[in-house]
């Protein structure tokens, strides 16, 4: 069994190197279609530094599909594939990202990303509840939708006083599971230095809980309401100035009667700006990239180096000087030949693992929220959420998309299976992208992943083209679950599938669905 | 004497003792192999269930004001439930379950990890921590996961913790009531073995990314993940899940209802070595008409619960399975007769009831007792890790032993006695 399976990986890939040499690659293309730019003049310089170089560029189809799912978290619509691959515009990659960067599902998906970041949900163990949580989501919704300069984003959250409800960034200091300075500092050094906070050394650490030592909570008579506030008692109970180190090693000041997270918040908006522009980089570069330049993404020390410290001071550089603009962060990454080059090992390469140094794409399954909106995109119907929030006033639309979802605590038992994060660390490492064995059992072989592809609104017209069509059919099942055509190899395998003996063609047709969507190249982005 | 001197001093004078012969024997009885947990779902009233107060008077027994004897003198449970009031020998009720919580969030995750919240981690539920110990790194070589959900995640926190996603529930999904109890993924309904190769070959032939990109660590899980699954599709585990197989008396004598026959499912479960299996009971959180709910639901729970207890021990399993019963907290015993409520009960965190049976426990023993009217722990208050550390004990798991966060950390399994309350192991039922 296992040798046969074997021998079978061994004939594919000997019959895929043969492609890569001659015939085309459904996933790579002959020549870059886009010149090079700062971010590649790095990673190159880096790459030689290890021998290695940026490997050949996608093909257009493998593009559309991996910019969609990096910047919007879902899959291109086959009529979206197919006018870009008929585009003869030489500028469409550019122009189909600054495309994306305006879409609502832009939004939807750094939102679900900055809801795990600040672990927002109404239950345990950020406790935000129901109204809590849409001000808040809302407030980080409107941020990134007008494009909010990074830095005023940052300082509102961590300066901002007011009742949850009406002034959301307070929310950021209910969302942390312990509400002691020394948790609220390492919540802030996580989510915004990238750096744990028991890496630093004691005195830095004592002085950034010192800095949130302050923030104090009240309860109003309305129901889950809080009031988040300055003590305004003095830091040092004798009064007078009090002398506080900030994390790049500099003193600050707190004068007496002021809020000492502002002085935190003034510094690392300003000298301390750099610090928190490669934090935040290195971040967008591991969900775009797959790994971060520091790896991993939130564990940025002294003892953990980058791996192309150009790379990171380039791009750091550059937000810094565009006024913290993500958008244009995002830009400057996805229109790299370092973002648009091949998943795929070189030829001869062999087996490579992990690709180094970024002389690859990184090859990485899904997010839950990603796979379930791309099932119920297929089967028309939304996904059955629950959630064990006790109050009645919680109604999801069946037409809510997952990546849209503000509420860590409503879930369902598909997003608890494919590793969405439970939001309780803010790591993140908390999201887990690895398959498990109950993943795909679920896919292969469960009655609801089943209806939603025998029953697919989206599919049945190629599912019932008759015999005659039946290259078109196949190419039309392919071009809506995998953003491309099928190959020539492909087809035949297929057709010859049509041609089990008592199988008829509408279900061979959903079989065919079935099994490209329990295929790699559906459940990874590459 | 520091903690850990003391800890070694202990352990010294238990090795000593060890030599001498046990006078009780208590030593040498086998660990319990698995656990059924019935996670009583939003959380019993512990007035109308193993904790009667008849002398309290109407507005703390409602229309319960007779409760019923049982085969152990002088032990009364609740009026609704006679079939377990005949096994009494059974089980030991424990009524001084306390935690002070009235929140289903915060008591949920007290009762189910022994720890108090806020420390910044969030600790993993009993089941997981069996699973980490009993599972795979253990040499648990069974087809079903080692930590079984039936049918619904309880969804208030992520049951795995910091030990991470290895040790999540497999949560079953289906309804076992159902004609055809369609476990999610290993019970497909309309498909032929033959079809299923068929597909199988298809999936394999089409797959051209994985066959030009060799060396992808997730993909080669993947692929033994697919060779597992199908052995599952198409071997005879999923018989383990066909409850068709059961004699029809069986069945109905746990009561056709979700919870009956996933007790049922549970000592299936149990024959195939699962070491630690939850069913997650709904319906308990019952703010209005809580007596019309509990005249429908009593009844579920006496028949499916003495059904479970009593075929465990005609199997001879109830001895190594530890059947235990309880939710985060009990109800408010003072009734509220007004509207909105209609003859309502609240959360209630300062005095409830669980149940402990088999595994080795002592039944007919009732530790701890509450005051007149149920409101506060008269005697031997039990506090979360008090149970879940005997529990785990009982399991030959050491509470006091450590499990490793991602970073590589060494956690207490249970909370020292600096960190969360507590009273002590149950002894009394050992």
């Amino acid at each position: 069994m296992r040798t046969t399976s074997f021998t079978i990986v061994l004939l594919l890939a000997a019959v895929a190197s043969l492609h890569a040499a001659g015939a085309a690659s459904p996933y790579e293309a002959a020549a870059w279609p886009i010149s090079a730019n700062a971010v590649d003049r790095e990673v190159e310089k880096s790459l030689k530094g290890a021998g290695l170089a940026l490997r050949a560029p996608t093909s257009d189809a493998v593009f559309i599909r991996r910019v969609y799912l990096d910047a919007l978290g879902a899959m291109p619509a086959a009529a979206e594939t197919k006018a870009f691959l008929a585009d003869p515009d030489p500028g469409k990659r550019a122009a189909l990202v600054a495309k994306l960067l305006e879409r609502e599902e832009f939004v939807d998906y750094l939102s679900l990303k900055w809801g795990d970041l600040l672990r927002i949900k109404s239950e345990f163990p950020s406790n935000l509840w129901p109204n809590a949580v849409q001000a808040y989501n809302r407030w980080i919704r409107d941020a990134i939708a007008s494009n909010k300069p990074y830095d005023r984003f940052v300082a509102e959250l961590l300066t901002s006083s007011g009742s949850n409800f009406r002034d959301p960034p307070v929310n950021f200091f209910r969302a942390i599971p312990g509400r002691d300075p020394a948790s609220i500092a390492g919540a802030v050094s996580l989510a915004f230095l990238g750096a744990r906070y028991d890496a630093w050394p004691k005195e830095i650490r004592q002085s950034m809980a010192a800095f949130f030592s302050r923030v104090a909570y009240k309860k109003t008579l309305e129901w889950k309401e809080e009031i988040v506030y300055p003590d305004p008692r003095p830091l040092d109970a004798t009064g007078g100035d009090v002398r506080l180190t900030l994390p790049d090693g500099t003193a600050a000041i707190v004068p007496d009667g002021t809020d000492p997270r502002k002085i935190f918040a003034a510094w690392l908006t300003g000298p301390g700006k750099t610090m928190l522009a490669r934090a935040f980089v290195n971040r967008a570069w591991y969900w775009l990239m797959g790994t971060g330049i520091v790896e991993p993404a939130d564990d940025i020390r002294p003892g953990n180096p980058p791996a192309s410290p150009g790379t990171l001071n380039l791009l750091a550089d550059e937000f810094i000087a565009s006024g913290f603009n993500v958008k244009k962060l995002y830009a400057l990454i996805l229109t790299s030949r370092t973002y648009q080059q091949s998943s795929l090992p070189a030829p001869g390469e062999g087996a490579t693992p992990a690709p180094a140094g970024f002389a690859r794409y990184a090859i990485r399954r899904l997010d839950a929220e990603v796979i379930i909106d791309a099932l119920c995109r297929i089967g028309g119907s939304g996904e059955r959420y629950s959630s064990p929030i006790p109050e009645p006033f919680t109604y999801i639309p069946p037409a809510q998309r997952t990546i849209a979802l503000a509420d860590g605590s409503i879930t369902s038992p598909f997003l608890v299976k494919f590793g969405r994060p439970a939001r309780d660390t803010g790591l993140e490492s908390e999201r887990n992208n690895h398959p498990t064995a109950e993943q795909v059992l679920y896919l292969l072989n469960s009655t609801d992943v089943k209806k939603r592809i025998d029953a697919s609104p989206l599919l049945s017209a190629a599912y019932n083209m008759p015999t005659a069509k039946r290259d078109d059919q196949i190419k039309a099942i392919y071009l809506e679950l995998l953003s491309r055509p099928p190959t020539a190899a492909e087809t035949a395998k297929a057709r010859e599938y049509f041609a089990t003996p008592g199988l008829a063609s509408r279900q061979a047709a959903a079989d065919l669905a079935w099994a490209l969507v329990n295929g790699k190249e559906f459940l990874y982005r590459h | 004497m520091n903690n850990k001197v003391m800890r070694y001093f202990i352990a010294a004078v238990a090795a000593l003792c060890a030599l001498a012969p046990v006078a009780g024997a208590a030593e040498s009885k086998p660990y319990a192999k698995s656990v059924i947990q019935i996670w009583m779902w939003g959380g019993p009233s512990h007035l109308d269930t193993f904790d009667p107060k008849p002398a309290a008077g109407r507005d703390y027994t409602g229309p319960y004001d007779s409760p019923i004897s049982t085969n152990v003198p002088g032990v009364f449970v609740g009026q609704k439930l006679p079939l377990l009031a005949a096994m009494a020998d059974k089980y030991a009720i424990i009524r001084s379950m306390t935690h002070g919580s009235n929140a289903h969030e915060t008591a949920a995750y007290m009762m189910q990890t022994g720890h108090e919240p806020g420390v910044g981690l969030v600790y993993p539920s009993l089941g997981a921590i069996v699973s980490y110990f009993k599972g795979a790194k253990a040499g648990y070589a069974g087809k079903i996961p080692p930590y079984v959900v039936l049918t619904e995640s309880q969804g208030r926190f992520s049951e795995e913790g910091f030990l991470g996603p290895l040790y999540k529930p497999f949560i079953t999904g289906g309804d076992p009531a159902k004609k055809v109890f369609a476990v999610d993924g290993i019970v497909s309904e309309g498909l032929t073995d033959a079809r299923q190769k068929e597909r199988r070959a298809l999936l394999d032939s089409l797959d051209t990314l994985g066959a030009t990109t060799p060396g992808i660590p997730d993909f080669a899980l993947a692929e033994r993940y697919e060779g597992e699954a199908y052995e599952m599709i198409l071997g005879p585990t999923k018989q383990v899940f066909d409850l068709s197989s059961e004699p029809d008396q069986v069945r109905e004598r746990y009561g056709r209802t979700t919870f009956g026959q996933s007790c049922l499912m549970a000592r299936r479960l149990v024959e195939q070595g699962v070491p630690y299996i939850t069913i997650n009971y709904k319906g308990w959180d019952t703010h209005k008409d809580h007596f019309g709910a509990m005249d429908k639901m009593l009844p579920e729970l006496d028949k499916g619960l003495s059904a479970l207890l009593a075929d465990l021990e005609a199997k001879g399993l109830l001895d190594t399975t530890i059947v235990w019963w309880g939710g985060e907290f009990g109800r408010t015993p003072k009734v509220s007769w007004e509207a909105p409520w209609n003859g309502g009960r609240s959360h209630f965190g300062a005095a409830f009831s669980v149940l402990l049976a088999g595994g080795g426990f002592k039944g007919g023993v009732v530790v701890g007792a509450t005051d007149a009217r149920g409101e506060t722990v008269a005697e031997r208050p039990v506090y979360p890790r008090d149970l879940l550390g005997t529990i785990l004990e009982r399991m030959g798991i050491d509470p006091d032993g450590t499990i490793p966060t991602p970073q590589g950390l060494d956690m207490a399994i249970m909370p020292s006695s600096g960190a969360a309350p507590g009273s002590g192991r149950l002894t009394e039922i050992e």
